[in-house]
C-alpha cells in the first residue's frame, strides 16, 4: 500500500483538481511540468543550494534533553524554526519561485493567514526580483502588523481580502480570482499542501526535505533512519507532509498530526477538522472540510492564525480515514501551556502552530525507549504579543 | 424534448439572465422568474449561493453573501420553486457550485431538478472530465443538461472534447476574468468570437461575463446564439429593486 499521490493526483479518494475552466490552463501548464522540472539537474542544484545557503539548511535535529526527561521518552525538534524568516514556509517558496521562473512568469501571487506564507514569498520574490502581490484578510492585516511590514520593507504589495470573513479562507479566494484574472504572467505560490493537483504533491515535495534530513541526521544520533514516531502540527498541513514524506510507506514509524481544538471540540470555535470536517471540495480539492449540512464553508477558530484554516490538505484526509495517521487535537490552552513549557525547559520559544505539536505530551504517552521526532515548525517571534497577552508576562 | 434544446432551435438570438436566488429578499425568488419570462427573456439562470464563490466578482459575491444571510439553502430553493411550471415555460438552469450539490447528493439533486422541471445545470467547479466519468449517466437519467465553460485561454482541442461532452450548449466566458470584471469588449474578444465560430462546433454557444447592454449583448451575439446578463442584472436589482425588470430587459433587446 502507497499513500502517495496516484497518477490521477488522488490520495485514495481524496484530491484532484476541482476548477473553474478559466483556470484549467495553468494548473495543467503545471502538472504536465512539475515532476520534470523538479527533476532537472540544474533545477535540482539551484535548489539545494539556495536551502544550504540562502536558508541555512539542514536545520538542526536536536535532541531535547530536559523535555525528554520529562516525558521519560526520547523527544528530537526538527529545528524548522531557525530557517530564513523563521519557519518551515520557505523550503516551498524558494522552490515555487524556481519553478515558475522556469515557466516563463514574471508575477507572483499568494494568499498569507498570519503572514509567515506572505513573508516568506516576499522574500523569495526580492531575490528573483520578481513582482509580488500577497492577498491577505482585511482582520489578519490588523492583527499581524509586524509581517506586513515586513512583507512592504521587501517590496511586496499587500492586498487586503474584503470579502467573507476577510481572513485565510478569503485571501485564498481572492488570490485564485487574481490568478482566474491573469491567466498568462502569473504564478501562484499556494502555502499549504492545498488546492488543485499538483499543488498538494507539489509543496509536499518541497517540503520533504525536511523528512530527507531527518533520516540521515537520526542515524548520526541513534545509528537508525527510522523514528518510531513523527510529531507535526496541521492547519493546511505542509510542514506535516513534509516531516511524514519519507515515512509515509513505512507503517514501522508512526505519524501523528495535531489539529488545532481552538476552545474544544464542542466549542463552536475550533479548527479540528479532522473530527469537525466533512469530505467536500475547497479551493479546488476534495478533502475534510467544516461545513454546514448544506454544503457551505464554514470559519474556523483557533488562537493560531496558521492554523486556522477550515480543511486539510487531501493527504491529511487520507492519512486520517485510511487510520496511518494517528490524530490528536490541542486547545488553546494546552498549545499555549506547551509552547511556555519549551521556553522555560529548553531555551526555545516556539510558534503557537508548533505549540500545538508539542502539546502531544498532555494526549499520548510514549514509552521510554521511543525516538519522537517533533516538526518544530517556526520560531514564536511572530507570536510574542500572544504570549505576552495570554500570560500577562 | 430537453426545453433547452427547443430554445436553441427558435431562430433568434437568445437572451438569459442569471440572478442569485434569495436576493436582495430571501422570498423573491419565484417573483423573478415569472417576471423575467414576462419581460421576454429565453432562458433563466438560477443562481445557488455558495459561500465561497471562486470565479465570481465582488457583485455576485456580495448578492450570495446577503442571500445566504437571508437564510438561503438548497432545501429552500426547491421549496420556492416547487409549483414554478405552473407559471413558466421558458428554460430554466441552475447554477451554483460543486461543493453544495454534492452535499445535497449530486443523484438527489437531479432527481429533484426533474421532479420541479429544471432543464439543466451550470456547475463551473465540477470538471468536465470527472463529470463525464462519474456523473453524466445520472444527469441524463433525470434528463438534465450539464453546460460547460470556455475561455480565450481554451485551447482547439478541449474545446472539441468539451463539445464532445455536451448535449445543449456551450457557455463562452467572453474574457479571461470574473464575472463582473470588465465591461465593453475589445479585438481580442471579436478575434476569439470568431475563432470559435469557424470552429463549427455541434453545441450552440452562448456568451457570457462582461455583457451589461445592448451594445455588448450586440457584439456578444454577432457570432454567438446567445448572451447571458448576470452582474449588471444584480446591479439592476441592488438599486432598483424587483419591480420593474421589464425596465432592464427592454434596454438590452
Amino acid at each position: 500500500m502507497t499513500y502517495n499521490i496516484n497518477n490521477k493526483g488522488y490520495y485514495g479518494e481524496f484530491g484532484g483538481a476541482f476548477i473553474p475552466e478559466m483556470l484549467y490552463p495553468n494548473v495543467e501548464e503545471l502538472r504536465q511540468n512539475y515532476l520534470k522540472v523538479m527533476a532537472e539537474p540544474d533545477f535540482q542544484e539551484e535548489f539545494n543550494q539556495l536551502l544550504k545557503d540562502y536558508v541555512g539548511r539542514p536545520s538542526p535535529l536536536y535532541f531535547a534533553k530536559r523535555l525528554s526527561e520529562k516525558y521519560n521518552t526520547k523527544v528530537y525538534l526538527k529545528r524548522e524554526d531557525l530557517n530564513h524568516t523563521g519557519a518551515h514556509k520557505v523550503n516551498n517558496t524558494i522552490g515555487q519561485i524556481l519553478m515558475a521562473k522556469r515557466l516563463g512568469k514574471t508575477r507572483i501571487i499568494a494568499e498569507t493567514g498570519a503572514g509567515q506564507h506572505g513573508v516568506a514569498t516576499a522574500t523569495v520574490c526580492a531575490l528573483m526580483g520578481l513582482e509580488c502581490i500577497v492577498y491577505m484578510g482585511e482582520i489578519d492585516i490588523a492583527r499581524q502588523a509586524p509581517n506586513v511590514a515586513r512583507m512592504k520593507m521587501l517590496g511586496a504589495e499587500v492586498r487586503p481580502a474584503l470579502s467573507g470573513s476577510r481572513t485565510l479562507k478569503d485571501a485564498t479566494n481572492e488570490a485564485i480570482r487574481d490568478w482566474i484574472n491573469n491567466p498568462v504572467d502569473t504564478h501562484y505560490i499556494i502555502g499549504s499542501a492545498i488546492g488543485p493537483h499538483p499543488y498538494p504533491d507539489m509543496v509536499t515535495r518541497f517540503q520533504s526535505v525536511i523528512s530527507e534530513e531527518i533520516k540521515w541526521q537520526l542515524k548520526e544520533h541513534e545509528g537508525r533512519e527510522n523514528p518510531d514516531y513523527v510529531v507535526a502540527c496541521i492547519g493546511g498541513g505542509s510542514n506535516a507532509a513534509g516531516t511524514y514524506y519519507h515515512f509515509l510507506d513505512n507503517e514501522a514509524v508512526g505519524i501523528i498530526a495535531v489539529e488545532a481544538a481552538g476552545k474544544g471540540i464542542d466549542s463552536g470555535e475550533s479548527a479540528a477538522t479532522s473530527v469537525l470536517g466533512k469530505e467536500g471540495i475547497i479551493h479546488g480539492c476534495k478533502t475534510l472540510l467544516m461545513q454546514t449540512n448544506d454544503g457551505q464553508i464554514t470559519e474556523p477558530y483557533s488562537i493560531s492564525a496558521g492554523l486556522d484554516y477550515p480543511g486539510v490538505g487531501p493527504l491529511h484526509s487520507h492519512l486520517y480515514k485510511s487510520g496511518r495517521g494517528e490524530f490528536y487535537s490541542a486547545t488553546d490552552d494546552e498549545a499555549m501551556t506547551a509552547g511556555l513549557e519549551l521556553a522555560q525547559l529548553e531555551g526555545i520559544i516556539p510558534a503557537i502552530e508548533t505549540s500545538h505539536a508539542l502539546a502531544i505530551f498532555s494526549h499520548k504517552t510514549f514509552k521510554p525507549n521511543d525516538v519522537v521526532v517533533i516538526s518544530l515548525s517556526g520560531r514564536g517571534d511572530k507570536d510574542l504579543q500572544n504570549y505576552i497577552d495570554y500570560f500577562k508576562l | 424534448m430537453n426545453r433547452i434544446n427547443q430554445k436553441l432551435q427558435e431562430d433568434k438570438k437568445l437572451l438569459s439572465i442569471y440572478f442569485t436566488a434569495g436576493y436582495p429578499n430571501l422570498d423573491d425568488t419565484a417573483s423573478i422568474i415569472q417576471d423575467l419570462e414576462k419581460s421576454g427573456v429565453d432562458m433563466i439562470e438560477i443562481g445557488l449561493p455558495f459561500s465561497d464563490p471562486l470565479a465570481d466578482g465582488p457583485t455576485i459575491q456580495a448578492s450570495s453573501t446577503t442571500a445566504l444571510k437571508n437564510g438561503m439553502t438548497t432545501e429552500k430553493l426547491f421549496e420556492q420553486i416547487k409549483d414554478i411550471r405552473k407559471s413558466v415555460s421558458i428554460p430554466l438552469i441552475i447554477m451554483g457550485y460543486f461543493n453544495p450539490v454534492l452535499q445535497y447528493g449530486v443523484e438527489d439533486f437531479c432527481k429533484k431538478c426533474q421532479e420541479i422541471g429544471i432543464d439543466g445545470l451550470i456547475l463551473p467547479d465540477l470538471p468536465v472530465n470527472v463529470y463525464a466519468e462519474e456523473y453524466k449517466a445520472i444527469f441524463e437519467k433525470y434528463g438534465l443538461i450539464n453546460v460547460f465553460l470556455i475561455t480565450p485561454q481554451t485551447s482547439d482541442e478541449r474545446i472539441r472534447y468539451i463539445d464532445s461532452v455536451s448535449d445543449g450548449f456551450i457557455y463562452m466566458v467572453s474574457s479571461t476574468s470574473t464575472t463582473g470584471a470588465k465591461s465593453g469588449f475589445g479585438l481580442e474578444q471579436s478575434d476569439y468570437f470568431k475563432r470559435i465560430a469557424t470552429m463549427n462546433l455541434n453545441n450552440p454557444q452562448i456568451v457570457g461575463f462582461g455583457i451589461s447592454n445592448n451594445e455588448t449583448f450586440t457584439q456578444a451575439t454577432q457570432y454567438a446564439k446567445g448572451a447571458i446578463i448576470g452582474s449588471a442584472f444584480i446591479k439592476h436589482l441592488t438599486n432598483e429593486g424587483i419591480d420593474r425588470l421589464d425596465r432592464f430587459v427592454n434596454e438590452i433587446i
